[in-house]
């Protein structure tokens, strides 16, 4: 349990740091980082860094979007034809992120199992 | 078992790299576009007006006050640091537009959009957009290419400060980035406007239409002069001082070629509004001017408003993005705006090449042809080369490789933009002039696209000069196409520039355009009829003669005068005319609609939109001769259609050919043409619930990108159409409306459907809109010192000095 914890924060705040001077995959490599480092088992391998990137993501969207009374997100969600509603839109960023870094905690998973089996 | 999961997982991964880092068909790049800390997100912001930013090779500090209306005043201490602080700014609110623009204006739009646009940038191309801005950056002088240049560097700074995710949403939209900014490019948006103002002309639809039915025909459905004519100088004014004769006439003929389709044309309903009215003529005593540009409505709008001061002048008014200096707008002594002044100023030759196009004939000779090798960039395709084959009267726009398929002819463009000039001086000059004289002598710079430029002065002087370069042609010069192998047909001279068509405090105390015939038949030169208008500027002439003094009030009520007068002068002469006898209950309702209505094309009358499918209808169903596939033809104007329906109803021309047993006169036409109205109606009615003009027209502002709708705004209620003096049809309007008192120092109040900020997540993306609808103004604060901060919301200086 605490592992799941220890990841969760580590990926969440790998993230944050890396995305100062990396693209948007940043949080892919964080996720794949945290993977090898801090092994983890079954689902939570996936759902972990998941929800480290979800989270991180849509909060970080909601602090700026809601500062700006969501003009430009509610604009964004009609142009992605997800129906011009801003939490849907924060929604989707986050299942996006959380999607990306999810994958790259398996790869980080895999990588790791090869390590320990050298 | 572990390298096979390794493997799988690995893949997943690319793949969902892949699938969020790939721009896929109009889905932008998912992962880049919307992640948090370089996606959109970072551009859900407000404008910051408030700091110090560091500029390179400015010489001293500028100041810049916002007010409320995110109206930039810049005070600078030299016209350098002025213009590089333009750049600055305009980069800084409408970077992306700036930008754009001059990808459509040089034919690049492929590298954007891919294959699709192909057409597009070819024709722009072959129209010689890069050509021209190459001649024009020739004719500029050194002190206006320094000032080009600070611009640019304004602009390249603003860049250059930028990170990936402070770039425009568009950018992030279509996943592309900024280029740097140079001369070059404010002499291609220079290129967009001459082709959007003086790109139009008919002639090859009219040699088509011409083979077709003859000359005798062809003059009474197009002649050069309605038999109405209230010009842009008034009729009165005596031309004896021009002693410079037309061109004689060399009686050449026509080239009757079957053309079948030509380039893309812009909007027909380009034009303006503008007048003065004198002192005397003033409730004030003060003259008093106005402006309203008819364009395309769009967002980012085509219009930034921005106060321009060093110590020496203070300019205030609207600019375009990427040209300097005030466009339409007032200092402290003289204000100014403009109108389009249409002449036929492109003209078409045939061409007879040799065996293998190196040459082509002319006066029995051979002259050798020149080739410019357009490159253009497609994405994610090869780069397509187009050889633009290039005589002495320009580009070969229609040849065997190009909408056309004679191997050994081609049809080459005569355009007065390709000639240069340096028109930017202009308006650096305009925003310094304090009178009548130096206003005089900043338009003589002015070559393309030819505008009535309006004027007046705190010293009490209004005036209007038609300025362009105008050919002097021999009489019909340029109508249709010419035989390009005689010098004969060459363009012999140019109208000298002191006598261009202007009038100076006329007797009648005001001055007006709105696009109609400039001059009088006792014009000494050849204007051929170009499409003039003949109703906004008898609505405003008739305005001006109706009363004594006229007030700012009095100015607001005709910018958003509605008065169709058009319909006034069809619908009564259709009504007595129709036959009713077997219009339907349901069509006599609407019947009934169309009498009561008084012609204002207010938003809440049924009127305007039955009108509307009426003489539609009408219209098409009169000029069904016309219709010809795999032809370009172009249909005779509005004011003479109405002219032939009620003075020559019994004309051939009013058959319906597809009715043989039949011969219909403009009578029937009405009735046929009622009943496709009526039943067109009914099913708007079904659709939308009513045919209320608002409902009917739904005007639209709409984004540059083909009015993606998450960026534009539709169905505003406001009401009008082409052809009103408030000029609103559906995507098409006054696009600046701006009325100057000439006190001292200048009162002035302006509008124009946008927002001053580019950015769509900002609440200045759009925010004059419903005010613009409405028929309100915004007061301009027109600040006369930099200590003068009352209104202000926010200061940014610049300062000289390098950010790294």
């Amino acid at each position: 349990m605490s592992k799941n914890i220890l990841n969760l924060v580590g990926t969440f705040v790998l993230s944050l740091v890396l995305s100062l001077f990396l693209p948007w995959w940043s949080i892919m490599l964080a996720a794949f980082i945290t993977g090898i480092v801090i092994s983890l088992k079954k689902a939570a391998v996936f759902f972990i860094p998941f929800v480290a990137v979800f989270l991180y993501w849509a909060i970080y969207c909601y602090v700026l979007s809601s500062a700006n009374d969501f003009i430009l997100a509610k604009k964004i969600s009609e142009l992605l034809t997800i129906g011009g509603n801003p939490y849907l839109l924060i929604l989707v960023t986050g299942l996006i992120g959380g999607i990306a870094a999810g994958l790259s905690g398996i790869l980080g998973k895999q990588v790791s199992i090869i390590i320990k089996s050298k | 078992m572990k390298y096979l999961k390794l493997l799988i997982s690995l893949v997943l991964c690319l793949g969902m790299f892949y699938a969020l880092n790939t721009k896929l068909e109009s889905i932008p790049p998912l992962g880049k576009f919307l992640n948090p800390t370089s996606g959109i997100w970072q551009n859900e912001v407000d404008e910051s007006i408030t700091g110090e930013i560091k500029i390179p090779g400015l010489q001293e500090n500028v100041s810049v006050h916002y007010d409320e209306q995110m109206i930039p005043h810049v005070f600078a201490q030299n016209e350098h640091d002025l213009y590089k602080a333009q750049g600055y700014l305009t980069a800084k609110h409408r970077l992306w537009q700036l930008e754009f623009q001059t990808y459509a204006a040089a034919g690049r739009l492929s590298e954007l959009f891919g294959q699709g646009a192909l057409d597009y940038d070819r024709s722009e191309r072959r129209r010689g957009m890069g050509y021209g801005a190459d001649q024009a950056m020739q004719k500029f002088d050194k002190e206006t290419l320094s000032f080009l240049q600070d611009y640019a560097d304004g602009v390249n700074a603003y860049i250059n400060q930028l990170s990936p995710e402070d770039y425009p949403v568009e950018y992030k939209l279509l996943d592309y980035v900024p280029e740097q900014w140079s001369p070059k490019k404010t002499a291609l948006l220079l290129m967009y406007m001459t082709k959007m103002l003086a790109g139009y002309d008919d002639d090859l639809e009219y040699t088509n239409v011409l083979r077709l039915i003859g000359e005798k025909n062809f003059d009474l459905l197009f002649p050069d002069f309605f038999d109405i004519n209230d010009p842009v100088i008034p009729k009165e004014t005596d031309w004896s001082f021009i002693d410079v004769p037309q061109t004689e006439s060399p009686k050449s003929q026509a080239v009757l070629d079957t053309i079948k389709e030509t380039i893309q044309k812009p909007h027909p309903d380009n034009g303006s509004n503008n007048w003065a009215v004198s002192g005397a003529k003033s409730t004030t005593g003060n003259p008093i001017l106005a402006n309203d540009p008819h364009l395309g409505l769009n967002l980012p709008a085509i219009w930034f408003v921005m106060q321009l001061s060093t110590p020496e002048h203070n300019a205030f008014g609207a600019t375009i993005p990427g040209a300097l200096a005030v466009i339409s707008g007032f200092n402290q002594h003289i204000a100014w705006g403009e109108t389009n002044a249409t002449r036929d100023v492109i003209d078409w030759y045939k061409i007879e090449f040799n065996e293998d196009r190196t040459q082509y004939k002319f006066d029995g000779d051979w002259k050798d042809v020149k080739v410019r090798i357009e490159e253009i960039k497609i994405k994610g395709q090869e780069i397509f080369i187009d050889s633009v084959l290039y005589t002495h009267h320009g580009p070969v726009v229609y040849d065997k490789n190009f909408k056309s398929d004679n191997g050994r002819s081609g049809y080459a463009m005569r355009w007065i933009g390709h000639d240069g000039g340096n028109n930017q001086k202009t308006f650096i000059e305009l925003n310094k002039a304090q009178n009548y004289d130096e206003y005089v002598e900043a338009l003589q710079y002015w070559n393309a696209p030819a505008q009535n430029f309006v004027f007046a002065s705190t010293e009490g002087d209004i005036a209007l000069w038609i300025q362009g370069k105008f050919a002097n042609k021999w009489e019909g010069q340029g109508k249709f196409l010419m035989d390009g192998t005689t010098s004969e047909n060459d363009w012999q001279s140019f109208i000298p520039q002191q006598f261009n068509a202007h009038t100076k405090n006329p007797e009648r105390g005001f001055v007006s355009s709105a696009n109609q015939h400039p001059v009088d038949e006792n014009y000494p030169y050849y204007v051929f009829n170009d499409g003039y208008g003949t109703y906004r500027n008898r609505v405003i002439n008739q305005y001006f003669n109706s009363k004594e003094k006229f007030s700012v009030q009095d100015f607001k009520s005709l910018h958003n005068n509605n008065l169709n007068l058009k319909a006034s002068e069809l619908v009564p002469y259709m009504l007595e005319h129709m036959d009713t006898s077997t219009i339907t209950a349901e069509e006599k309702d609407i019947y009934n609609e169309i009498k009561a209505w008084k012609f204002n094309n207010d938003i809440n009358e049924v009127g305007p939109s039955i009108w509307r499918q009426w003489y539609g209808n009408v219209y098409r169903l009169l000029w069904d001769e016309l219709d010809k596939e795999d032809l370009a033809i172009a249909k005779p104007y509005t004011y003479q259609t109405i002219h032939l329906l009620k003075n020559n109803g019994e004309h051939p021309y009013m058959d319906i050919i597809e009715t043989e047993d039949k011969t219909e006169t403009a009578k029937d036409l009405f009735l046929l043409g009622f009943k496709k109205a009526a039943e067109r109606l009914s099913e708007i009615k079904k659709e939308k619930g009513d045919y209320t003009w608002k409902k009917y027209k739904g005007t639209y502002v709409g984004h540059l990108l083909q009015a993606l709708p998450a960026f534009s705004r539709f169905d505003i209620p406001i009401g009008g159409d082409r052809n009103i003096v408030n000029a609103t049809s559906e995507n098409h309007g006054p696009s600046w409306r701006m009325i100057v008192e000439m006190s001292s120092p200048p009162t002035a109040i302006g509008i124009y459907p946008g927002g001053q900020s580019g950015n769509p997540g900002s609440k200045y993306y759009d925010n004059f809109i419903d005010d613009w609808a409405v028929g309100k103004y915004h007061s301009l604060n027109f600040l006369q010192s930099d200590k003068d901060t009352s209104e202000i919301i926010g200061t940014i200086t610049l300062t000289p000095g390098n950010n790294e």
